[in-house]
């Protein structure tokens, strides 16, 4: 077995209605919902628009009375990640939109004096660049003046890079939410049905039936649900389905300022993330790359994609997510061998004994 | 593999915290190393990750309950099974033995599993609906029929009710033993966990070994040596199957089998494979005295236990480390692009 096995053979053949991987026009119908049902709704996160205000972690834990926690999950603390401006840390079961922070820099082959970090010179893993401080007052007049120069300023653009300037660093920042997969391995683990598909293409749990088995949480590919260690049961993004059924759009894009989340049918969305790719590249970003919005990928495409500016795990997200249900025929199949392997070894066994 | 805002490659690296690109050594050779063995450092395997945070969440299941879990529903049944089959070739004493290991150790998986529940006093929500896509689903329709006859089994056995009723119950138990040993694997391979589901058509025979190995064990140790030939024949076979198939997994060329020759999860490996191949060597010499049964069996149930404990650490070892979730996915998306492999119609 090698380590590209887990993309396993096992039954690209035999799922002929991609009922467990693949695409799936309309989840809703698939899941029972024979009436006419609303279509698909989705989020498409543009991450080259987000400003990293939060505004869509505030609109979310007060929408949905989310409690306190800290960077890894723990109730009701405060605490410091340690990283970056980032102290929300995971998405969890308290935490249903999450903002990744990732600070970057790199050498900029300029005849200008540094200005990156404070006291970057000292590490050694920061390039150094441009003229060393010296302690020449007129070079670090300079670098003040190119600093705090508008023109300069206005000329930088970080989400084309067009860089005027000696600028070093730069943010991505992005809004990390459920995926609300075509095939998501919560909802197909879930022994009680407390998760289900909603009629608008979303997956909820249902709190009143989960009985916190927790089998979702190591099920999700993007490690998104969790369970609450004081209450029992797991909790993740709904899509704001109180506010869907009352014609709303969910709270984080209804918060966002820039339009970075944005709402609305699944085929719209995959319309318009297809255009702001396209624009993007031809302004010369050659590194913006849509995420979930392949319909052919591990789960099937994403009710929630986002445009990113580098490569997936960057930001935390698993550069080929697969829903494991796939390979489940060829795991019933080795259990199922297995089972009768025993039954033949005691068989035998039995009857290769003598009886005294 | 932080690229440039415009171009791949532009140099943007992370700023600060913890280097953005962990060179991490990769391990191929694992398995048999003894104390000043050579690590054979191959090739490095380099990765991304959001400041070195998981990706997936580890699952939280409680251990031991859920080691437990698994060892005690992999004895029971196997247990199942032998005393079935020991019934119906006149084999009391044998029986006995089985159908009480099966019954015990039915009804405290049971208790495990409830107690590993969040909210335990829901454990009925798990009948409410039937999912044959949720290996837990199905396992609750393994484990409610095989824990209730395997019970009542025991219980008439102990109080020497209904014969005919106890025949009945065995079988059942019976039938539903060897599912029940490795419907478990299932329930592990079948998460994003890195660890167990890289080995999703492999656990099942780990599992399955485990399950004879200990169940076979303790029927030897329980019964009377003269009948207790084929569970002596059953706790070695199983040994044998689970050394193998653990030293495939182990041994695997995936970076994804690292975490069951490390840390604790390595260690707990390493003791289960001890305690399984003395178990099974004693049970070959000295598993026809009194004696010899005893302790063989007990190294045996000692070495499916400990099995059971590293499987699961390793997984939560995988889990933890986005290592293991970047870089195999990376090597598949490669494969995938170099035009071998695309093993899914894509």
């Amino acid at each position: 077995m090698t380590s590209i096995s887990s993309a396993s053979p096992g039954l690209s053949q035999n799922d002929p209605k991609n009922r467990l991987f693949g695409p799936l026009p309309d989840v809703s119908a698939e899941a029972g919902y024979v009436e006419e049902h609303p279509k698909r709704v989705g989020f498409f996160t543009d991450t080259s628009v987000c400003i990293g205000c939060k505004a869509c972690e505030v609109a979310c834990k007060e929408w949905n009375t989310l409690p306190m926690d800290d960077a890894d999950g723990k109730r009701d603390a405060i605490g410091m990640s340690g990283m970056s401006y980032d102290n929300t840390g995971m998405l969890g079961a308290n935490s249903w939109r999450h903002v990744a922070f990732i600070e970057q820099t790199r050498v900029v082959d300029l005849p200008m004096p540094a200005v990156g970090l404070p006291g970057a010179k000292n590490r050694p893993d920061v390039p150094q660049l441009g003229a060393p401080d010296t302690g020449d007052v007129d070079t670090t007049a300079k670098a003040q003046a190119s600093v705090l120069n508008a023109e300069a300023l206005a000329e930088f653009d970080p989400q084309t890079g067009q860089t005027g300037a000696d600028k070093q660093i730069r943010w991505l920042m992005s809004s990390d939410v459920c995926k609300h997969c075509t095939h998501a391995g919560c909802l197909d683990v879930c022994p009680t049905g407390a998760l289900f598909r909603t009629e608008f293409g979303t997956v909820v749990v249902q709190q009143d039936i989960c009985n916190g088995c927790g089998y979702c949480v190591p099920s999700c590919p993007y490690g998104v649900i969790d369970q609450r260690k004081d209450d029992g049961r797991v909790f993740k993004c709904t899509m704001c389905y109180d506010r869907l059924t009352d014609g709303l759009q969910p709270a984080c894009a209804t918060a966002c300022p820039t339009q970075s989340i944005q709402f609305g049918d699944l085929d719209e969305l995959q319309a318009r993330a297809d255009a702001r790719l396209a624009t993007l590249q031809e302004q010369g970003v050659e590194t913006a790359r849509l995420y979930g919005r392949d319909e052919d990928d591990g789960v099937g495409g994403a009710g929630a994609f986002f445009l990113l500016l580098d490569e997936p795990e960057v930001y935390g997200l698993p550069p080929d997510p697969v829903v494991t249900t796939r390979d489940l025929p060829a795991m019933w199949k080795a259990a199922a061998t297995g089972a009768a392997m025993m039954v033949g070894v005691a068989l035998s066994a039995v009857l290769g004994s003598r009886r005294r | 593999m932080t690229q440039g805002i415009t171009t791949p490659g532009a140099g943007w690296r992370r700023a600060d915290g913890p280097p953005a690109q962990k060179s991490q050594k990769r391990r191929r050779k694992g398995g048999r190393r003894g104390r000043n063995a050579e690590i054979a450092m191959v090739d490095e395997a380099e990765f991304t990750s959001y400041y070195g945070r998981p990706i997936i969440k580890p699952p939280v299941w409680k251990t031991p309950d859920v080691p437990l879990y698994l060892f005690l529903g992999g004895a029971a049944g196997s247990s199942a099974v032998l005393g079935a089959m020991a019934d119906l070739s006149g084999r009391p004493a044998l029986t006995r033995a089985a159908r009480l290991v099966a019954g015990g150790g039915s009804i405290a998986s049971v208790g495990f599993l409830i107690h590993d529940l969040g909210r335990p006093e829901r454990f009925l929500h798990m009948l409410r609906v039937f999912k044959p896509t949720s290996p837990l689903s199905v396992g609750t329709y393994i484990l409610s029929p095989f824990s209730a006859a395997a019970g009542a089994t025991a219980a008439v056995e102990l109080l020497g009710w209904f014969p005919r009723l106890k025949r009945f119950g065995g079988i059942v138990g019976g039938l539903f033993g060897g599912p029940m040993a490795t419907y478990t694997a299932v329930l592990l391979s079948n998460t994003a966990v890195p660890s167990w589901h890289e080995f999703h058509t492999k656990l099942p025979f780990v599992f399955a070994g485990s399950a004879m190995a200990a169940g076979g064990g303790l029927c030897m140790a329980f019964t009377p040596v003269e009948e207790a030939g084929p569970a002596r024949k059953m706790a070695v076979a199983g040994a044998a199957l689970e050394l193998a198939v653990v030293h495939q997994v182990e041994n695997d060329e995936s970076i994804v089998s690292e975490p069951y020759h490390e840390g604790r999860a390595g260690k707990l490996m390493r003791a289960a494979r001890t305690c399984t191949a003395a178990g099974a060597g004693l049970t070959v010499v000295a598993g026809r005295t009194r004696l010899g049964a005893v302790a063989s069996g007990t190294l045996l149930a000692a070495g499916s236990l400990l099995t059971r404990f590293g499987v699961f650490d390793a997984g939560m070892a995988s889990a933890r480390d986005p290592k293991y979730t970047v870089v195999p996915q990376r090597e598949r998306l490669a494969a995938r692009e170099n035009g071998h492999a695309p093993s899914v119609s894509r």
